[in-house]
């Protein structure tokens, strides 16, 4: 699984996939995921960081990553590596 | 180090061009208090989910009809009608602001009658009159409303039986101009056939026409058929003056006025549509002031409104039991309320805020009630924060039928509190428990065994 590499993300939040021509809205820590996934971070790595820094029970996290996973995905933002 | 607050992570895909052109609906200015009590305090004292009735609210409609009728007409007198919320509490507040009682069954005559409500203040409306019902009536002096000929033969043997007199009136139905129209209770004005209960009813040595009643539809909104209905009703009045010269007292235009609910399908919030109270009053009452009585003869205006005055007082506070994703994509929140306690789910697009505060950012969701059936859908389509599972939800103005309508259905109904005009919770209606369920039931003893 790996991000589009040419995404444009900026500090408000702000995503341009210049290969579409999309263009997307993600709240802070979606942004932060997506920086995350651009410096190649593992999705494991980025929940231990996530959880270390967030108020949050790890299930939820869990849950709540693997559904932003599945948002990703769903606007062509991420491929599976097959 | 304090670790930050989380929100789930989310991100959404910006459109150009789909909008309408007011702009997409979104709810999340929290609504954390209801007259001035913390709504996490009412579910942590009252459970979730839980009914939550404003007295204040229902005290300020209320005040605010009257005021709109009797500054334009003389002689008004608002009935509460039981089927649109009958729990004790809410009733009597209406009686204290001095409301009569307007019932449509056995039941709820008695309900009114143990609330205190002198029979002669008691209207009773609807097809369902048993003989015992009708005896009941006839000897407390209630007004009693005719559904149909049926009902008119019973009420004259029993009347008979009985060697009294009934107070009553007929109900009219009638074309007002809109759709559907309401043609299954009462007596056709247009067909004449109103006329001929009325003649009967004057024959009669033991029925005293005192009223003539319409109810012309529900959440009206055209003023102008109640300009009709009051026109129609005053020509029967006119002509029973002139034909048997009796003077009718009362008329009462029964209910139907709107609240600011939305419906489904419209393209406009409810409250952006929604004629208001004064504009009802306005077009009834210069109706009848225009209608030619001689000024010592006005009937009395009586007025059966009960959602418009009782919807916005309600509030159904309700939590997130989990949220997932459907096959193609879209949000789905599951609520521990749904349409077995909020029936209106069927008819509106209940407003539904956050009860705690979130971010700006949204997600459009399918809101789905706790029930293992596919019927139980809260919101088809709604955009609210980013909700999980133990967040709280306050649905706006459910106080009209839910509290009636609701269904002992996989879940058990829950509680009903008031807050006085003092801010002071009461609980008023308490949970159901198994033993409510158990305590109906009555198994024989050869099912009481089994093995498996």
């Amino acid at each position: 699984m790996k991000l589009n590499k040419n995404l444009a993300v900026s500090e408000t939040g702000f995503i341009f996939n210049p290969t579409s021509g999309d263009s997307f809205t993600a709240n802070e820590i979606g942004t932060e995921i997506i920086n995350l996934m651009k410096e190649s971070k593992s999705i494991a790595d980025i929940k231990t960081a996530l959880l270390d820094k967030y108020d949050v029970e790890g299930n939820q996290l869990e849950k709540d990553v693997d559904d932003f996973m599945v948002l990703l995905r769903d606007n062509n933002l991420i491929q599976y590596e097959r | 180090m304090e670790k930050l607050k989380y929100e789930r992570p989310f991100i959404k895909k910006l459109n150009a061009g789909l909008m309408n052109k007011f702009g997409t609906r979104t709810e999340y200015t929290p609504h954390t208090h209801i007259d001035g009590v913390a709504v996490k305090e009412l579910v942590a004292k009252y459970g979730s989910p839980v009914f939550v009735i404003s007295e204040k609210q229902i005290r300020r409609n209320y005040q605010n009809a009257v005021r709109a009728f009797k500054t334009r007409y003389p002689k008004v007198q608002f009935a509460w009608s039981y089927k649109t919320n009958y729990i004790n509490a809410v009733c009597n507040v209406f009686h204290q602001e001095g409301s009569w009682a307007e019932v449509v069954s056995g039941f709820e005559y008695q309900k009114a009658k143990g609330n205190g409500v002198p029979g002669n203040k008691i209207i009773f409306n609807g097809p369902d009159k048993t003989v015992a019902d009708l005896e009941l009536a006839i000897n407390d002096g209630a007004m009693i409303h005719i559904d149909h000929f049926d009902e008119l033969y019973e009420l004259q043997e029993l009347l008979t039986r009985l060697n009294k007199k009934a107070r009553v009136a007929i109900r009219v139905n009638m074309d007002t101009g809109i759709y559907p129209m309401w043609d299954r209770f009462g007596f056709n004005y247009e067909s004449g056939q109103a006329w001929n209960a009325i003649t009967k009813i004057m024959a009669s040595d033991n029925l005293e026409l005192t009223g003539l009643h319409c109810h012309i539809g529900t959440f009206m909104l055209s003023t102008a058929a109640y300009g009709v209905a009051a026109a129609k009703l005053s020509d029967l009045a006119m002509n029973i003056k002139s034909r048997f010269g009796k003077i009718i007292q009362y008329l009462d235009l029964g209910g139907g006025f709107p609240s600011a609910n939305t419906l489904k399908g419209s393209y406009l919030p409810g409250a952006d549509i929604v004629p208001s109270i004064d504009e009802f009053a306005e077009v009834i009452t210069s109706t009848l002031l225009n209608y030619g009585y001689k000024q010592d003869e006005l009937p009395l205006l009586i007025l059966e409104t009960g959602r418009a005055l009782i919807d916005d007082a309600g509030y159904l506070l309700g939590s997130v039991l989990a949220t997932k994703r459907l096959s193609d994509g879209r949000r789905a929140t599951i609520m521990d309320f749904g349409v077995n306690i909020l029936f209106t789910a069927f008819w509106y697009d209940h407003k539904i805020s956050p009860a705690q505060e979130f971010t700006h950012h949204t997600e459009d969701m399918v809101l789905y009630g706790p029930l293992c059936m596919n019927i139980d859908v809260v919101r088809e389509s709604i955009s609210l924060p980013l909700l999980n599972k133990g967040d709280q939800v306050v649905v706006h103005k459910v106080g009209a039928y839910n509290m009636t309508q609701w269904m002992q259905f996989i879940q058990m109904r829950p509680n009903v509190v008031m807050i006085d005009v003092n801010g002071n919770p009461h609980l008023i209606r308490n949970k159901e428990t198994i033993d409510t369920l158990h305590d109906m039931e009555v198994l024989p003893d050869y099912l009481k065994k089994f093995e498996l």
